[in-house]
């Protein structure tokens, strides 16, 4: 069975966040040191070694993504720390950024000496006011003690977009724009903010990074799954015992997750289904439960690691009626910059509304199937593309509950 | 302080009206027009544009709605633990509906997504501070810090 495994949580309950010195009594700002008496390209291939890949949902390898931003040719260029946390269920972000700010900033400082970017940006949800005191914090104290060098972080607020998340919409949004997302390519590390190559990466990633550099790419790449190695943290929510946080090698599987660190179903329910990567993944039903919870294993049976959310219903839960609210959450959230999206989002929510209401038929299930299809490949970006994925799953997975409640 | 003060403190800041739109807010609770007119001129951009940024994000009004802001998180893992039951309290206790302000000008009351604190649901928040694990027994006291 999978213990718990603290990396991105190392200094959790450890260290006082707004202390400095307790960051580096643990060893903090000593990997930045090391990273800096590297050659630029021998410490990407480190990176990549640990074949450590993004932490925010697309899973595009972290090194790999570096040398991109590296090998642009520029003056300027940008790091940018994705925290606009905003995937229903979750707040691992939040766990580190409150409770270790310092790892974030190092984990950036090292990726910009790497690509060769002096500025920094960390984007945070406008749902964390909170923390822009504690970055900021931690932010003056690194450039009093003068171990960021020359490379400089800002705190942008975003201001309630769950669209922003994608991260061509976040650039527009630092950009004092609308934040809608980019046609693509050019990618954003070589062309990105301001038009200069950046590289955007989640807050969990760069929290990764130090211990990478301070053990070796080899050890990290030794943890888990080998094909998305390390460790990831997730927030259990819904119907479950121990609504709370774990980081956990990427070899746990699910059952363990909602069993063994979640304590199972309160009440003495039975479980019914469980939800993914956030509002946008897929749910599973008891047959997938053994499935560990890495990247490609996920998406073998159709689901996303995505942000870490894990979303518990028993047995007494309506499935149509929830997935009914997150077809809600997705015509809000929908930009409108294109229209499969746009439309998609707007009339799949009037169709699962039909359905919960008992007043839908076979042939409304049999539209949103197809309407599913048509959005998750012709959507302009993720948030549109993954949106049918609950109604889909539930369809396949919990057909019961849908026949229920046909006319 | 007045809006063309806070707006002029983001004047250098590339892509700063955003930020300026927040210090706005802080002050005022919502967006008036002629902030925004005036945010349009000072980042050099069109008032249509400035406009389409302060309609595109969720946290920010372009109405007068009360000093107040409450946010109910309606997303599933609140929704599943009972937002609706909080929504009803909020409503009776304050004698408004959802999207409404109070007309003492103290309260208003509007729908989030969620506010990423999962571990005590349902959750609300007043002007960004999160209050966990609310009930409807518990809204009484939560609105009297207000009052």
């Amino acid at each position: 069975m999978a213990e718990e495994m603290r990396i991105v949580l190392r200094n959790y309950g450890k260290i006082d966040p707004l202390k400095i010195e307790d960051y580096i009594a643990q060893g903090g700002y000593k990997p930045l040191e090391k990273a800096r008496s590297m050659d630029k390209e021998a410490l990407i291939d480190e990176v990549k070694k640990s074949n450590l890949r993004g932490r925010g949902g697309a899973g595009f390898n972290c090194g790999q993504k570096w040398l991109f931003a590296y090998k642009a040719d520029s003056d300027v260029k940008y790091v940018i720390c994705n925290a606009d946390e905003g995937e229903p269920g979750t707040y691992k972000d939040r766990m580190i950024m409150e409770n270790d700010p310092h790892t974030v900033l190092e984990g950036m400082a090292i990726c910009g000496y790497a690509i060769g970017a002096t500025k920094g940006y960390i984007y945070l949800r406008g749902e964390y006011p909170q923390l822009v005191d504690i970055l900021n914090t931690a932010i003056a104290q690194a450039k009093e003690k003068g171990v960021l060098g020359e490379f400089d972080i800002e705190v942008r607020s975003g201001a309630g977009a769950y669209v922003c998340g994608e991260e061509t919409a976040l650039i527009e949004s630092i950009e004092g724009k609308r934040g809608e997302p980019r046609y693509k390519p050019p990618y954003p590390p070589v062309e990105g903010l301001w038009n200069k190559p950046t590289i955007v990466n989640n807050v969990e990633t760069f929290a990764n990074i130090p211990v990478i550099l301070e053990k070796g790419g080899d050890w990290y790449a030794s943890i888990g799954v080998p094909s998305y190695p390390g460790t990831k943290v997730f927030t259990l929510t819904g119907d479950i015992n121990n609504k709370t946080f774990f980081e956990v090698p990427t070899n746990t599987t699910v059952r363990e997750l909602i069993y063994k660190f979640g304590g199972g179903i309160p009440g003495g329910k039975k479980f019914k289904a469980v939800q993914i990567g956030g509002t946008s993944g897929a749910f599973l039903s008891e047959e997938q439960l053994d499935t560990p919870v890495a990247f490609d294993n996920m998406a073998a049976v159709g689901a996303t690691l995505g942000s870490g959310a894990v979303f518990v219903l028993d047995e007494s839960r309506d499935v149509v009626d929830v997935t009914t609210r997150i077809a809600k959450f997705f015509e809000h959230e929908s930009c409108g910059k294109c229209a499969p999206c746009r439309e998609g989002t707007a009339r799949m929510h009037e169709l699962m509304e039909k359905l919960n209401a008992g007043k839908g038929s076979a042939a409304d299930i049999a539209l949103l199937e197809r309407l599913g299809r048509v959005m998750s490949y012709s959507c302009l970006c993720g948030l549109g593309q993954a949106a049918p994925t609950p109604v889909l799953t539930t369809i396949e997975r919990f057909q019961a509950d849908y026949n229920a409640k046909l006319m | 302080m007045d809006y063309k003060d806070i707006i002029a403190k983001y004047a250098d800041m590339p892509g700063g009206i955003i930020e300026s739109f927040h210090a706005i807010q802080k002050e005022l609770s919502y967006l008036p027009e002629e902030a925004i007119v005036e945010a349009a001129k000072v980042f050099n951009i069109p008032a249509a544009e400035a406009y389409g940024v302060a309609t595109f994000y969720s946290m920010f009004s372009t109405n007068s709605r009360g000093k107040n802001v409450i946010r109910i998180c309606e997303s599933a893992p609140c929704h599943v633990a009972g937002a609706a039951e909080v929504v009803a309290a909020l409503e009776r206790e304050l004698g408004i509906k959802m999207g409404e302000s109070t007309p003492d000008g103290l309260f208003a009351l509007e729908f989030t997504e969620c506010v990423g604190q999962c571990q005590a649901t349902p959750v609300i928040t007043i002007n960004g501070k999160p209050y966990l694990d609310v009930s409807p027994a518990k809204i009484p006291g939560i609105l009297a810090e207000y009052k």
